[in-house]
Parts: C-alpha cells; sequence; structure tokens
C-alpha cells in the first residue's frame, strides 16, 4: 500500500500522467456502482453510497479536527440535527413536504447555528476537556431526540421519523428508476451519483479551505494557539468558524442520509458513530484530505467485508463458531488499537505534518518531548 | 420529606460507585495525562467474570460469604492483569506519539473488550445469581437496605484505603512525584514505568469493586454497561478535579446526589414537561458547566489552560 503512495507521488509530478490518472479515477468513480453489480452485487452500491456520505462527514470533521486542531467528540450531533430537520420537514410527521432544495442550505444553516452554540462557550478549553464536552454535547442531543415525543411529540421518540420524502428535483425522483441512454438506474445509483457530486464539492471546498488564508490561520492555531494570536489572528472567531463550517457539513450530511434512508432514529447517532468519524479522520491522516478519504473508504468497507467471516468459518471448521456481527466490531476495534500502535500518524498523513511529527535525530526528540511535558 | 431523604440516600449509593471508578481515572489522569477511556469497560468486565464466577460457585457446599469473597478476589485479580496488560501493550508505545492517537487506541480498546464480553456473556442482560435478601431498615421515613449500607462501607474502605496508600506511603510518594513530573521523579530513583503500573492496577481493583458493587445494586450486567459509567465516572472526576484523588471521591458522591435528586424533581420543576427518563442528562449538563466555570474542578488546583 505504501508503495502505491509513492508511485501516487511521482504521478503528480508527471503533469501529463497526472491528467491520465485523474481521467481514469473519474471513470473509475462513475462506472463503479454498474462495476460493482456485476461483481459484488446490488447491496455493495449502497455500501458505496455510505462510504461517500462518510467521506462528506469526515471532511466535515477534518475541518474541526484536522485543520484547526479542536478535538470534536460529538459530531454526530450536528449530522442528527440535518437529518432530523429534514425528516421532520418532509414527512407526513407534521405533514410538512418542504423540497430538497429548500431543506439542503436550511440544514446546512442550522447545523451551523448548533455548532456555534456549542463552540461559543466551550472555546476556552483545550485538547481532551474539549473533547469530552462536545461528547456530553452529542449525548445530550440524542438523548433529548430520543426522549421528546412527550408531553409534545415532536421527534417520535426511539421509534423516529419514517415515510420520509425521498430526494427528488421537480418531477424527477431519486427513488424511482429511471431509463436514460438506454441504461436503468436503479434508486440506490441515482443516490450514489447524487452523493458522488456532494462529495466531490465538499472535497474542492475543503481543498479550497486548506490553501486559503482560512486554513493557515486555523494551521497557525493548532500548531501555537499564543503565537497564532500574537500574529494578528482572531483566535476566537477562527476556531467559531471552524466549528461552524463542520458543523454545516455535517448537517449537509445529515439531510442527503435522511432522505436516503426514508427513516431516522435516534439509533443512528449514538457515540459511536462520532467515534467512527473521527477515527476516519485520524486513521486516514488528520489534516490531509485524501488520507481522511481513504479513511473513510477503509472504515466503511472493512466492516462490510468482515462480513464475510461467517462464510470462511464454515468453510474452515464446517460450522460457524462465532456469529460474524460480533466477530467484526471486534476486529474493528483491534484494527484501530493496531494501527495507532504502528502508525500513529495516520495512514496517509500529509507529508509537511509526518516531518513535523518525526524527529531527524534524537536531540531534537529530546526537545519535543521536554516540550510536551512543560506543556501539560 | 421521605422522598428527600430516599433520593439522598440513592444519591449517596450511587455517588460512592461513581467516586471508585472516578478514582481509577483520576490516578491515570494525573499520572499519565491520558483520559483512559476504556476504564469504563474494566468495571462492565470485573462485574462480568464476578457473576460468572458466582454462578459456578452457587452450586457449590462453600458459605456464601466464601463464595462472594473468592469471586471478588478472581474479579479483581482478572481485572488487574487486564489494567497492567493494556497499560502495557496499548499505551506504553504511544507515549510520546501525538494526543489523539493514544485516545483512539483507548476507544478502539472499549470497542474491542465490549466485543468480547458480548461474545462470551451473549447480548441479553446477565442477571445476578444470588438472592440477595437485603433486609430494609427504616430512617425517619425513608429505607435504606443491608446491601447499600455494604456498598457504601466498601467504597468508603477502598477509597480510604487508597488515599492512605498514596499519601502516607513511599510507593504513594513515588507517584506522586511522578505525577508532578516523569523525569525528575526518574532522576531521584523513581522507577516510573512501574509507577505507571500500579496506578493502572490499583485503578482497575477499585473498578472491578465497583462493577460488583453496581451489578448487585441493579441485579443485572450488561456489555454495554461501562460505556455509560465510565463517561459519568469521568464526569465525576473532572468535577471534583481531575487528578486529585479526594476530588475524584467528592465529585462521585456529588454527581450521585445531583442524579438522583435530579431525577426525583425534574418533573415537578419543569411542570411535567421533562420526565425522570432524562437522568442521564445532568450528568453531561454538570460537566459542561464545571468545565466552563471552573474547568480545574472543584478541589483542583487552578491550572492556568490544559494543553
Amino acid at each position: 500500500m505504501l508503495s502505491l503512495f509513492a508511485h501516487w507521488q511521482t504521478l503528480k509530478q508527471n503533469p501529463r500522467n497526472a491528467w491520465i490518472a485523474w481521467i481514469a479515477l473519474g471513470l473509475l468513480l462513475v462506472a463503479l456502482p454498474f462495476l460493482s453489480d456485476w461483481t459484488l452485487g446490488r447491496s455493495w452500491v449502497r455500501i458505496l453510497a455510505f462510504v461517500l456520505l462518510y467521506v462528506m462527514l469526515a471532511l466535515g470533521l477534518n475541518i474541526v479536527v484536522g485543520f484547526a486542531g479542536l478535538l470534536d467528540l460529538g459530531y454526530v450531533a450536528f449530522f442528527a440535527v440535518g437529518a432530523y430537520l429534514y425528516a421532520l420537514l418532509a414527512s407526513p410527521h407534521f405533514g410538512i413536504h418542504l423540497p430538497f432544495w429548500v431543506l439542503l442550505p436550511l440544514g446546512a444553516l442550522v447545523a451551523c447555528v448548533f455548532g456555534v452554540l456549542l463552540g461559543a462557550p466551550t472555546l476556552r478549553l483545550r485538547g481532551d476537556y474539549l473533547a469530552i464536552v462536545t461528547l456530553g454535547f452529542g449525548e445530550i442531543i440524542r438523548i433529548f431526540l430520543n426522549n421528546l415525543n412527550a408531553p409534545i411529540n415532536l421527534t417520535n421518540g426511539p421509534q423516529g421519523v419514517n415515510l420520509i420524502d425521498p430526494v427528488s428535483f421537480g418531477d424527477f425522483s431519486l427513488s424511482k428508476s429511471h431509463d436514460l441512454f438506454g441504461i436503468n438506474f436503479a434508486p440506490v445509483h441515482n443516490y450514489y451519483y447524487l452523493f458522488l457530486v456532494i462529495a466531490l464539492i465538499i472535497i474542492f471546498v475543503g481543498f479550497r479551505l486548506q490553501h486559503s488564508r482560512l486554513g493557515r490561520a486555523w494551521a497557525a492555531i493548532r500548531e501555537d494557539e499564543v503565537a497564532a494570536a500574537a500574529t494578528g489572528i482572531n483566535t476566537r472567531n477562527m476556531k467559531l468558524l471552524a466549528f461552524a463550517m463542520g458543523a454545516s457539513f455535517g448537517g449537509v450530511s445529515g439531510g442527503l442520509f435522511a432522505g436516503f434512508q426514508g427513516f431516522v432514529s435516534p439509533e443512528s447517532f449514538t457515540l459511536i458513530e462520532s467515534v467512527m468519524v473521527l477515527c476516519m479522520v485520524v486513521l486516514g491522516g488528520m489534516g490531509h484530505i485524501p488520507g481522511v478519504i481513504v479513511g473513510a473508504i477503509l472504515l466503511v468497507a472493512l466492516p462490510e467485508a468482515l462480513r464475510y467471516l461467517g462464510p470462511l468459518q464454515q468453510s474452515l471448521f464446517n460450522k460457524v463458531l462465532v456469529d460474524p456481527a460480533d466477530l467484526r466490531m471486534l476486529l474493528f476495534g483491534l484494527v484501530l488499537v493496531v494501527m495507532m500502535i504502528f502508525r500513529p500518524s495516520g495512514i496517509w498523513p500529509s507529508p509537511t505534518r509526518q516531518r513535523e511529527l518525526t524527529p531527524e535525530d534524537g536531540i531534537a526528540n529530546q526537545e519535543k518531548e521536554s516540550v510536551y511535558d512543560a506543556n501539560r | 420529606m421521605d422522598i428527600f431523604l430516599q433520593q439522598i440516600i440513592n444519591g449517596l449509593v450511587l455517588g460512592s460507585i461513581y467516586a471508585l471508578v472516578a478514582l481509577g481515572y483520576s490516578m491515570v489522569y494525573g499520572i499519565l495525562g491520558l483520559i483512559n477511556f476504556a476504564h469504563g469497560e474494566v468495571v462492565m468486565i470485573g462485574a462480568m467474570i464476578a457473576l460468572a464466577m458466582l454462578q459456578a460457585l452457587a452450586s457449590s457446599s462453600m458459605p456464601i460469604a466464601v463464595i462472594i469473597l473468592l469471586s471478588l478476589l478472581v474479579a479483581a485479580l482478572v481485572c488487574m492483569a487486564l489494567g497492567y496488560a493494556m497499560e502495557k501493550v496499548c499505551y506504553r508505545p504511544l507515549r510520546n506519539a501525538p494526543r489523539l492517537a493514544p485516545l483512539i487506541t483507548a476507544i478502539g480498546l472499549s470497542i474491542v473488550l465490549q466485543n468480547i464480553a458480548m461474545i462470551a456473556w451473549g447480548r441479553q442482560f446477565v442477571a445476578f445469581p444470588l438472592q440477595i435478601h437485603a433486609t430494609q431498615h427504616a430512617i425517619a421515613g425513608a429505607s435504606i437496605s443491608d446491601l447499600q449500607i455494604l456498598i457504601i462501607l466498601v467504597a468508603t474502605a477502598s477509597a480510604v484505603a487508597l488515599l492512605l496508600l498514596v499519601h502516607k506511603t513511599r510507593l504513594g510518594r513515588a507517584m506522586r512525584a511522578t505525577a508532578q513530573d516523569h523525569r525528575i521523579a526518574g532522576l531521584m530513583g523513581v522507577n516510573v514505568n512501574t509507577i505507571i503500573s500500579v496506578a493502572f492496577v490499583l485503578g482497575s481493583a477499585l473498578a472491578a469493586a465497583a462493577g460488583i458493587m453496581i451489578a448487585a445494586y441493579y441485579g443485572l450486567a450488561h456489555y454495554s454497561m461501562g460505556a455509560l459509567l465510565g463517561l459519568k465516572a469521568f464526569t465525576a472526576a473532572v468535577l471534583g478535579g481531575i487528578g486529585n484523588l479526594g476530588g475524584a471521591v467528592v465529585g462521585g458522591l456529588l454527581l450521585g446526589l445531583i442524579e438522583s435528586l435530579g431525577a426525583g424533581y425534574i418533573g415537578a420543576l419543569t411542570g411535567g414537561f421533562l420526565g425522570s427518563h432524562y437522568q442521564d442528562i445532568f450528568a453531561f449538563f454538570v460537566l459542561i458547566l464545571v468545565l466552563i466555570f471552573r474547568p480545574s474542578g472543584l478541589l483542583g488546583e487552578r491550572v492556568a489552560e490544559r494543553a
């Protein structure tokens, strides 16, 4: 896998080959749902759609954790806000049916407001403490969603909201199959392409943000907040902005999730979801967009691939010893632990970050360590 | 009045369990600066092992007291070994890694432990195998059972023992020195690695005790019981001032009281809008308020800003 990345780096240096690689990648992304229909089956198209959804989520969290260095363990709260907003305003629950075009920006906006609400009082906190407060915030949102069915039924409690309107553009509903150019597009294909487009937009925005004045300000805050403030960066506003932007990405993905599933319930927004998204960011390589994308792909696909453990056990031992559903989370946890021990900066860290983290000689290491101690 | 007193008693019982778990968090955080997210799972493993032992021994002819003590001992030993192994395998290699790495490892570890427990004991609740015929004592209109008294006594004894260990013995002095500065403590001849292991082992032993208590108190254990308990205990540790052991005890008791009084009165206070099923929210509100207004906790020393 490492040699592949090295190959990628050399590819980038040759413009013509780089173009060919990009075009090939684009074609692959377009053809992917049909390829997987062919080989692995329809269920994998759905998984691909989820991969894209998690790519969006992970990139949103990457703004907060990777760019600005603020550890957020309650990110799924914004996902939940987006999803519930879509669910409540486009379902028979309240009898409101707003169109997709209104709901998606509205979801981003409302999630953004929640981001500021969480960010404003907690910006003084750093590191682990911030992580715990955001974690508490995520749990509070979930508990409210779970219990706000009495005395006024706002969220329909643990049953969740169902019969949510599918995403549709005018009369073109994504939940029906369409024949275009003689090819039959199933609903799940339609959603895949919608998610692909939005994910690409988010990736583009992410890259532009990273290399903008804003992105540099965030990097400065991440590396040394005091120094950043001294150079004239308004650290409070910048951190709030990071929270708000990350949250609005989460809100957008939440809306898409609600439309895609047609059903939302508090169960989808537990702590483990936040943890999962955080793991995508950290495992992939914090602050490095391609790395984060790889992390999201791996962490969505890995548990799915581990489902095949059942048949494997069957063929090896002639019976299923351990239920694969139980085993796959166990292996997932193990992968997290082992990855962090052997590659703590992620699978594909950004080149500059890696240089910062691997000191050239022992003396630099000593220096780093003592700073680390003094900071605590 | 009797409801008030009853909620106070319930709060104290719950709070003393939180306090035991919080001590483990606080000790590790004080020495390593690490939030050991997997600590709640150690509590769960302790409860599960004790229940399994009780089940295995229930049919034997030994007297009940011996059976209970034996299960306690085995559970504590297993948890201590687990705590030691956790530190050695998962945290030690990451001591100089980026700060997020050990946090992710801890999360991974707690997923692993939960799933091991789920495979071993199943998804359903495991019932406490012994019928504890707890006698109820009436005090001023409220009642307290033998079991509740026992929980409070054992928790107090363990906490006092730990505090004495940390503040009166040579080992405790080494622990306090390590908490202040690893390197200088090392130069003074303290074996820092041993001290860190000791902190994990002691914390795990207390966690095992807490796990057994909570399983006996509710009569149930479940593979996912550790996660929320761990979070609440962490809140307690922060409330008291993380790194401060006395603070962990105070924080645990306070959180228990806040929770049970809150759950008892939230319905009346909000005119029936919010009910007692919001009990779990109190811990998080308390946590957020403490961190915003007094990040160093009630008894913690004022630190400018935690990095």
